[in-house]
């Protein structure tokens, strides 16, 4: 019967999920490197953060290229009650994505309205706003950041020195929650509203679709689950300013890995990031301090050839084998 | 009884432009009514102040003995009024069993359920050989039943159809009606929009003749369509007088 067929694809995506994860965590067995084992926490984290994005971005159809504000709101409360309030950073995390989610849904009431591209404007606009609130904000550390001290290692206060290997454990749980959480929605009522708003509003109003209230809730869950990536980078680098967690090019590291692998699928972003980040960190290790800005221009030319090549993203290069084994 | 559907003294002004005034009609349960007229009768903007895309400038819309005249289109779903679009509006990234799904979606949220419902609305469309195809790669035909798919999942009391039996083949419309008399025999009531008159005719109870914003006739279909001021309005004066 149909819907057998059906529950066996979603539980063949997931058997193949758990495969990679378990994988992925035998890796740093082998790998002892310590700047390749950097790259491949940057890459789950990129994972992570897009497959958030490709919530509301992918599947819900609101193109945000803000989402750097969640990921800086996640970085920013971590750090400030860690280091102000001596909360420790797991509550910062849970914290800092609860308000981004809340500050989702307050900025999601007027622009929720937008349509097309004034939402993706309107998304820049805000983010921006924000970048330039933190460089002046003195309380939270303005221009210069604030320094995350780190004293003992601990799994409490998430602060590790000797080793990465904590951190990318945490990097493979986040993208591992991230993607399971989307799995998830995406067969229930929430994923498949969340598609029919992007395909066709009209119709879906029609079709008893709350269109408002479907895009308020994947701002909101998009929001809590960046800013939860932000707040672990926070703990990963130890150090933030309004540049290295709020600056635009985060907004567009987190949504191009979903845009390059397959926008609104479930695999997409985590192809995407494994694709795009390794290619840009080499780029800016190999080209070196000169080369500032040439790992941006690799992107843009991966997107340039993917939306020429394969509009539906890297991802469409396997669906189009498997139709092909379908057919013989 | 009431009836199901009924519009008391609708008026819809765009600007200075009046495409309905004062429409009152009515649709009564396991009824097919056709809602017909020449272009730019007023069918269309009645159909949708039906469906609830906007609130009519005067007047007011009862569904079942209730005033639904400032109910949005969602919650007119939910009240029961199903509706296709005049140009087909298919989630197109959506393969054709989950465009049904999201309409099954208004009355059972549990998953599975949803699904076996979409995909028994399939087979009675005669969709279900094409469930896991996207909509994108369905000919012009099958959006169209797919569009009448869609809507029937909601559990219409009234399915709204603008325009579903136009355009399509001699066989493909013998298909479309065979499919509209199908949902009536299920108990759904249903209001259609069409304008090629003889393919609806002989499927309608009752057609109501829409004419420069106004009801013009309404009656059976054998008299409407001998009816001089139809004839008129179709094709002009001149031909009325010979009729």
């Amino acid at each position: 019967m149909h819907d057998v067929t059906h529950a066996k694809q979603r539980r063949r995506d997931l058997i193949l999920a758990a495969v990679f994860v378990a994988l992925a965590a035998c890796v740093p067995l082998f790998v002892k490197d310590v700047y390749v084992q950097n790259i491949m926490v940057l890459t789950l984290m990129y994972a992570g953060l897009s497959q958030s994005w490709n919530i509301l971005g992918g599947y819900c159809g609101q193109i945000s290229l803000g989402h750097a504000l969640y990921f800086g709101l996640g970085a920013y409360v971590t750090a400030i009650l860690l280091t102000k309030f001596d909360v420790l950073p797991w509550f910062g995390m849970l914290t800092g994505g609860i308000i981004s989610a809340l500050i989702a849904l307050a900025l999601g009431y007027p622009t929720f309205r937008l349509g097309g591209h004034y939402f993706a404007i309107a998304t820049i606009v805000i983010a921006e706003i924000a970048y330039l609130l933190f460089l002046n904000w003195d309380w939270a550390g303005a221009a210069l950041g604030i320094d995350i001290m780190v004293r003992e290692d601990s799994w409490a206060k998430f602060q590790f020195t000797r080793s990465k290997l904590p951190y990318f454990y945490f990097a493979l749980f986040f993208a591992a929650v991230a993607w399971l959480v989307t799995w998830w929605l995406e067969n229930s009522k929430w994923g498949y509203w969340w598609r029919a708003v992007k395909d066709n509003p009209d119709a879906a109003e029609s079709l008893g679709v709350v269109v408002f209230k479907s895009k308020m809730g994947a701002g909101a869950i998009s929001a809590f689950l960046t800013a939860i990536g932000g707040a672990f980078y926070a703990m990963f680098v130890s150090y933030i300013d309004p540049e290295s967690v709020m600056s635009f090019q985060f907004s567009l590291l987190i949504s191009l890995p979903a845009v390059l692998g397959g926008i609104g699928t479930l695999w997409g972003p985590v192809l995407g990031a494994v694709v795009l980040i390794p290619v840009t960190e080499l780029t800016r290790s190999f080209i070196g301090g000169s080369g500032r800005g040439v790992d941006l221009i690799v992107y843009g030319s991966l997107i340039v050839i993917v939306s020429l090549t394969r509009p539906d993203g890297l991802l469409g290069l396997f669906s189009r084998k498997r139709k092909k084994e379908a057919v013989q | 009884m009431t009836a199901l559907l009924e519009t008391r003294g609708v008026w819809q002004r765009f600007g200075g432009l009046v495409a309905n005034s004062d429409v009152s009609i009515s649709v009564g349960r396991g009824e097919i009514v056709g809602l017909i007229g020449p272009n730019g009768a007023g069918k269309s903007t009645l159909f949708n102040l039906i469906a609830g895309v906007r609130p009519p400038t005067q007047g007011t819309i009862w569904l079942d003995g209730e005033d639904i005249t400032a109910t949005p289109a969602t919650e007119r779903c939910r009240r029961g009024i199903g509706r296709t679009f005049q140009v087909v509006k298919s989630f197109e990234t959506m393969t054709v069993i989950d465009n049904v799904i999201v309409g099954a979606l208004v009355r059972s949220t549990e998953m599975r359920a949803a699904r076996r419902k979409a995909f028994e609305v399939l087979e009675f469309c005669g969709l279900a050989a094409r469930a896991d195809v996207m909509a994108s790669e369905l000919i012009p035909s099958e959006k169209r039943r797919l569009e009448v798919a869609r809507a029937l999942a909601t559990e219409p009391k009234l399915l709204l159809l603008d325009e579903v039996l136009t355009g399509l083949t001699p066989l493909e419309a013998q298909t479309g009606v065979e499919l509209v008399r199908r949902v009536r025999e299920t108990g759904v009531t249903v209001l259609m929009v069409e304008h090629v008159m003889e393919i609806v005719m002989p499927l309608v109870d009752r057609a109501i003749v829409l004419d420069l914003g106004k009801v013009l006739v309404e009656g059976k279909p054998t008299d409407v369509v001998r009816d001089p001021k139809v004839i008129a309005a179709y094709l002009g004066d001149r031909h009325a007088v010979g009729a």
